[in-house]
């Protein structure tokens, strides 16, 4: 058992726990925080393979600003302060997906994988200039599909979240979105129709 | 016995040039460069910390601290003294758990990007291939200390502090990257190092010209001033902690040693991002763009310097971020807060297109000229 081992077992039983930690917990805020433990771990694990410069993006994309975003965006709207706690409970209709998602995963990867496997001792390690020239010359068709779809994602999501909440369906409006003209900071002189009322004009 | 670390570990962070702490002995090296880290955040802060107290003194007409030690200069050892002996005070709504971890997830972060700074020619920790990009994913973790810091306070102001905090983050991220990146583009690296040294042998048209960034990419060096200043929650970006709507922000219930960890924690990212901006525009330890240190003798002059030229090129550098700091001290007196959804325009609508646009303009002309 190398050094190597005993640092991969410990960010293993941290990264795990994390995760265990990030479903069972009944607070959503603590939930969040177990999710950035778990993805910082996974980003140490990038580091233990060699690949330093995806723990980097590991960190950066996923701790640094989905986790931030997870926890804005439940701070803005639902936070409980403090020790409050909340139960969606739709707790074995989640177990029955993630243990579908998860056999699906096992089986996908045994197949695609299970025949070549990587030396076990030594990781490969690579500069980023070789990543570079792999992502933009062998893989730059993928990476552009994919680069397309996150774009359509997020116009996506621009266009649903302008769209008014509500009565959802059929005839949805878009909501009227003003800005004062000048920089003031003047109430608007019609308060914004209420959410979800639908109705006249 | 087992190996002390394996190679394969050692060679995943590409160190490319080693730095004169790398010695034989691998935790003594360690050791070094550990302490190197520290004294950057728990040294150089506290000066940044007195030129701070200083310079807005004479700034308003008024001395600054002047009790303690010569001329005040060990006003924030006693702060610290002070702040260690203060009561630790929880509020009774807490969440204590999250509330007492929150200031060592700012204050690590704050930490850990020192390693990747060049300070003087070989005074680094490390040399990552990935140093630039390393910095900046380290450098955005320490808001998660900010938004935990601000919910577990089960306060109001706080609460918006710290989503504050969070809005500000996310929307100067980029433009921080993006303007790096030029940087990166026009360097051809994203190793610390390397972007110094390219700054010393950069050529035009197959002349060596040294130049630093700062003049071929002036927008650039703009835009990363004002991100950095926004990332920071300096004023005029100082909307999270605005003292005279959120009483402090986020650090409204703290009290005692983790108020100093806060505190520390601004005065390290003030000397990380001035460090950084350092190194990315201005030239890192050269004097004068061209001038070589004396005693210097690879890579066009700035590295193998010998002891002195090592202590000055060490001395320039922190020369330059003393001087970004009382820089940023200035805009502090200077300018009033600016209003958050200006903030946001600011970043979305004005310094994000303008970040693509330069880095247009620097992969133009790194490839034409």
């Amino acid at each position: 058992m190398t050094s190597l081992d005993i640092v991969f077992i410990l960010v293993a039983v941290v990264t795990g726990g994390a995760a265990v930690m990030t479903v069972t917990s009944r607070n959503l805020v603590h939930a969040a925080l177990f999710l950035g433990v778990t993805l910082a771990g996974i980003g140490a694990t990038f580091l233990l393979l060699a690949a330093d410069f995806v723990a980097m993006v590991q960190v950066v994309v996923y701790l640094g600003a989905i986790t931030v975003l997870f926890l804005f965006g439940l701070m803005l709207t639902r936070a409980p302060i403090g020790r409050e706690t909340l139960d969606s409970r739709n707790r074995p209709m989640a177990m029955v997906v993630s243990a579908a998602l998860f056999g699906i995963l096992v089986v996908l990867i045994v197949r695609a994988f299970g025949s070549n496997q990587f030396p076990a001792t030594e990781p490969i390690s690579s500069s980023v200039a070789d990543l570079g020239m792999a992502i933009f010359s062998t893989w730059v068709f993928p990476f552009e599909v994919v680069s397309m779809m996150l774009l359509a994602a997020l116009v996506g999501a621009v266009l649903l979240a302008r769209r008014q909440s509500g009565d959802s369906g059929t005839e949805t409006r878009v909501t009227p979105i003003r800005e004062a003209l000048d920089d003031s900071t003047e109430e608007l002189d019609r308060a914004p129709a209420e959410l979800g009322s639908g109705g006249e004009r | 016995m087992m190996p002390l670390l394996d190679v394969s570990v050692a060679e995943g962070l590409v160190a490319q040039s080693a730095s004169i702490l790398t010695l034989d002995n691998f935790w003594l090296s360690a050791l070094l460069k550990i302490l190197l880290c520290t004294v950057m955040l728990m040294v150089v802060s506290l000066v940044g910390g007195y030129l701070e107290h200083k310079a807005m003194g004479h700034l308003q007409n008024r001395t600054g601290p002047m009790e303690a030690g010569p001329h005040g200069s060990l006003q924030l050892v006693a702060d610290g003294i002070k702040f260690v002996q203060k009561e630790d005070i929880v509020p009774r709504a807490a969440d204590k758990l999250v509330f007492a971890v929150a200031p060592g997830v700012a204050l690590v972060p704050a930490l850990l990007g020192f390693l990747v700074i060049p300070i003087g020619p070989g005074v680094w920790a490390e040399d990552l291939e990935i140093g630039l990009f390393y910095a900046l994913a380290i450098g955005s973790i320490g808001v998660l200390g900010i938004l935990m810091g601000g919910w577990a306070s089960a306060n109001k102001f706080s609460l918006i502090g710290g989503i504050r905090a969070a809005a500000q983050l996310i929307a100067y991220e980029l433009p921080l990257i993006l303007a790096a990146a030029a940087v990166a583009v026009q360097a051809g690296s994203l190793s610390l190092v390397d972007i110094v040294e390219s700054q010393a042998t950069m050529s035009i048209f197959g002349t060596p010209v040294s130049m630093w960034f700062v003049f071929p990419q002036l927008l650039g060096f703009g835009i990363f001033v004002m991100a950095a200043l926004a990332e920071l929650s300096r004023p005029p970006f100082d909307m999270p902690i605005a003292d005279s709507e959120l009483v402090f922000g986020y650090m409204t219930e703290y009290t005692g040693i983790k108020f100093a960890m806060f505190l520390l924690t601004e005065y390290g990212g003030m000397i990380f991002m001035s460090g950084l901006i350092t190194v990315l525009y201005l030239g890192g330890w050269q004097a004068l763009p061209g001038v070589p240190l004396p005693g210097c003798e690879a890579a066009a002059g700035i590295s193998d310097c010998g002891v002195w030229g090592t202590l000055l090129g060490v001395g320039i550098t922190l020369g330059k971020i003393m001087a970004l700091v009382f820089f940023m001290v200035w805009l502090r007196v200077a300018y009033p807060r600016l209003r958050e959804d200006q903030l946001q325009k600011i970043s979305w609508l004005v310094l994000i297109p303008l970040s693509l646009v330069n880095i247009a303009i620097v992969a133009i002309g790194k490839v034409a000229l």
